[in-house]
């Protein structure tokens, strides 16, 4: 077999719910013996993905191999896999020698093994003797250690775990992370481990894959993922960043707030609009400003353990993240430098929203389910299907949602140094993206208005 | 006249309505079964009642039938509410809300008039009334006691709990024996203490049911204290006391979430 160093292959998965597609489109392989995370923001579709792996979903579109077979209509009792639970689904009605034997019992192995593989697999998740315990006597972290205990003895292919450690607190889950990575060097089956804690994900795997809005955003290691994010999201979602806008005026030559970086990139095309990310800790700060590439005011210096967090302002308004071993008090005049391989260039996935719509009347053009002003058009009759494109800054939002033409919910924002760059799912389902300098929250509920002259209409 | 504000204002106060009506209507009648069931007819102290129910077959042998007929009532409500309730659990929570409404709309209205009407439906379509009937009868009326308990904790169970044993190389068949079934056994434990112990005093149902051909315990009590056989009856009553009380004793201590399925 040409791919029989993969365990899982997911081949253009989707999943339709009712109202919403959780999945669009996913592909997926695993090799043995890796500790894959998928990770993404809740409702992104990473436990979607992992139901699917063990069968308790099954995919609308598209096809999962596990170990080479195909999984589709397979239950999940024949899968080669076992899953670690959120909330742990211990069986209340067993101890927990009962409840780790639960699988070996339903195989029929027989009584003096299942002893002393049970025996093995409390000893691996550091619980000797506590096999006569009752489960809901033990604290949440015990209880998590069982449930993993109950899932490896049966030696599965692959062990999905479904936010294991989501439930517990700090310091416990700090421990458990380092017990997990253990446990899979020593195990050397396939982890496919989900979560929103991009910490975890950088500390634990050898493969992150980023998901958001049911799409895989990027796969990668960790470094990788870190070092150069594929896009602005994932910037944003894994560690600390500085995002902004920028335009590449040649082969490594970008320019952003209003200077020019010299940089390693190549192949992006002269003045092409882009983002630049730079990871806080890869701005080198100094006393003298005049020495160096870009200067601003301190405005504000925070310990945060090992390293100072600080945020300065630029003459030309844009907000700046550092990390340095070195504090600046604030209004401290300094200066600021970036070598050209840590500036990180990406393609923008946009640079206008663009809609479909059809023209009402003259003056006026429907879009996202509400009639919308615009300059009149010459040439499109009424009736006539329509692609309307505007600019990020045409939209104004207003805080009553009633307000607007249209309205919708704030969905992500990225802050672009010097304003914010949000995404409004309006109520009819469609994304508009939206800059501006005001302060919106996470889920606030908005009104849309879009000025009549930005609106650009043409014929479809 | 302070006084007086200050006793309604505590809490405690106003249960005082409750635990005097307790104490008239449930407190006392319980004193007096306990006395009459010891006394002789002259009032004096004596074992005569339970004698004559050990010597004389009849009320012990009614005693038996009861507790046969309360058994097969509990067994058959058990066998039809558990897959009705299982499948009730399984439905969206609309829909479930709806049928459970049906299952217990009969409850609304009077035991008796229920009664009447299944003997009205059973003289329609030219069934003999009896044991059968009676059987009918007592499971159509503690039916719903039975499903609303277990579908109470079939419905509380965490799904993942069936995902997770599903996911251990369970069979859907295993899953029910193993983890299902089990976990649902406070709901099946509740149900059995609400069928049962209301079966075994039944007269009214009995009565109509079979004409006055066959007698529950129920019967036995109400004939014997309706006919001036006071100190016997109590008697009876007090045996009858003394067994419910064992099995509610024995379904007490077996799970302690027995009573979360009651209604």
């Amino acid at each position: 077999m040409v791919n029989s160093n993969y365990i899982i292959e997911i081949t253009n998965v989707t999943k339709n719910f009712p109202d919403k597609v959780v999945l669009d489109d996913v592909s997926l392989s695993v090799r043995k013996g890796e500790f894959l995370t998928i990770l993404g923001p809740s409702g992104c579709g990473k436990t979607t993905l992992l139901r699917l792996l063990a069968g308790f979903n099954s995919a609308s579109k598209g096809e999962i191999l596990i170990g080479g077979e195909v999984m589709t209509g397979v239950p999940p009792h024949l899968r080669p896999v076992n899953t670690v639970f959120q909330r742990y689904a211990l069986f209340p009605n067993y101890n927990v020698f009962d409840n780790i034997a639960f699988g070996l019992k339903l195989q029929k192995v027989d009584k003096n093994e299942i002893e002393v593989r049970v025996k093995k697999a409390l000893k691996m998740v550091g619980m000797t003797d506590y096999e006569h315990r009752d489960v809901q006597s033990l604290s949440g972290g015990q209880q998590q250690r069982v449930a993993i205990a109950r899932a490896i003895v049966n030696r599965p292919q692959v062990l999905l775990l479904d936010e294991p450690l989501a439930a517990l607190d700090l310091k416990m889950r700090k421990d458990m992370q380092m017990e997990l990575k253990e446990m899979h060097r020593d195990l050397g089956i396939t982890f496919v481990y989900v979560t929103h804690d991009q910490e975890e994900a950088l500390t634990l795997s050898d493969t992150i894959v980023v998901m958001n809005e049911g799409k895989i955003q990027q796969i990668g290691t960790p470094t990788d993922i870190y070092n150069e994010p594929c896009n602005a999201f994932v910037a944003d979602f894994i560690g600390e960043s500085n995002i902004l806008n920028a335009t590449m005026v040649r082969d490594r030559l970008v320019r952003f707030m209003n200077k020019e970086f010299e940089c390693i990139d190549e192949g992006f095309g002269e003045n092409t609009p882009v983002d630049v990310v730079v990871r806080p800790e890869d701005v080198y700060i100094i006393r003298n400003a005049e020495a160096a590439m870009f200067h601003g005011v301190v405005r504000s210096c925070t310990f945060k353990g090992v390293h100072y967090e600080m945020f300065v302002d630029t003459p030309d308004g844009y907000e700046i993240m550092i990390q340095d071993y070195n504090a600046f008090e604030p209004g401290t005049e300094v200066g600021m430098m970036i070598k050209p391989a840590d500036i990180h260039v990406m393609r923008k996935e946009r640079i206008e929203n663009h809609l479909e719509g059809v023209m009402v009347d003259a003056t006026h053009v429907e879009i996202l389910g509400e009639q919308f002003e615009c300059d009149a058009q010459e040439g499109i009759e009424a009736g006539a299907n329509v692609d309307v494109a505007f600019d990020f800054s045409a939209v104004e939002l207003t805080d009553d949602p009633d307000d607007g033409i249209s309205w919708g919910t704030i969905r992500f924002i990225l802050y672009k140094g010097d304003r914010y760059h949000l995404t409004v799912r309006t109520d009819d389902g469609e994304n508009i993206y939206v800059d501006t300098h005001d302060v919106w929250e996470d889920l606030d509920e908005v009104g849309i208005k879009i000025s009549p002259k930005a609106l650009r209409i043409t014929k479809l | 006249m302070n006084n007086f504000v200050k006793f309604f204002s505590r809490r405690r106060s106003w249960s005082l309505p409750y635990i005097l009506f307790m104490a008239i209507f449930v407190v006392m009648p319980l004193v007096l079964i306990m006395i009459y069931a010891f006394q002789a007819k002259d009032g004096s102290f004596s074992m005569e009642n339970f004698h004559r129910f050990i010597n004389q077959p009849e009320a012990a042998n009614t005693f038996i039938y009861s507790i046969g007929i309360a058994l097969i009532t509990t067994i058959i409500c058990l066998v039809l509410g558990y897959p009705a309730a299982y499948i009730l659990s399984r439905l969206k929570p609309s829909t479930a809300r709806l049928v459970v409404m049906l299952f217990i709309l009969p409850m609304w209205i009077n035991v008796l008039v229920r009664t009447l009407a299944t003997v009205a439906l059973f003289d329609f379509l030219r069934l003999p009334l009896g044991e059968g009937a009676l059987i009918f009868g007592m499971v159509y009326n503690f039916l719903p006691f039975m499903i609303y308990p277990i579908y109470n904790v079939l419905q509380k169970m965490d799904g993942s709990l069936i995902e997770a044993a599903e996911d251990l190389g369970a069979t859907p068949r295993q899953v029910f024996t193993r983890v299902v079934f089990p976990l649902s056994s406070p709901g099946i434990v509740s149900g059995i203490m609400m069928v049962f112990m209301p079966t075994i005093s039944t007269f009214a149902i009995a009565e109509l049911l079979t004409m006055n051909n066959i007698k529950l315990f129920g019967t036995t009590i109400q004939e014997n204290i309706n006919n001036g056989m006071w100190h016997y009856g109590a008697a009876l009553s007090l045996i009858m006391l003394i067994i419910i009380g064992i099995t509610s004793l024995f379904t007490d201590s077996s799970e302690d979430g027995a009573n979360e399925g009651l209604i």
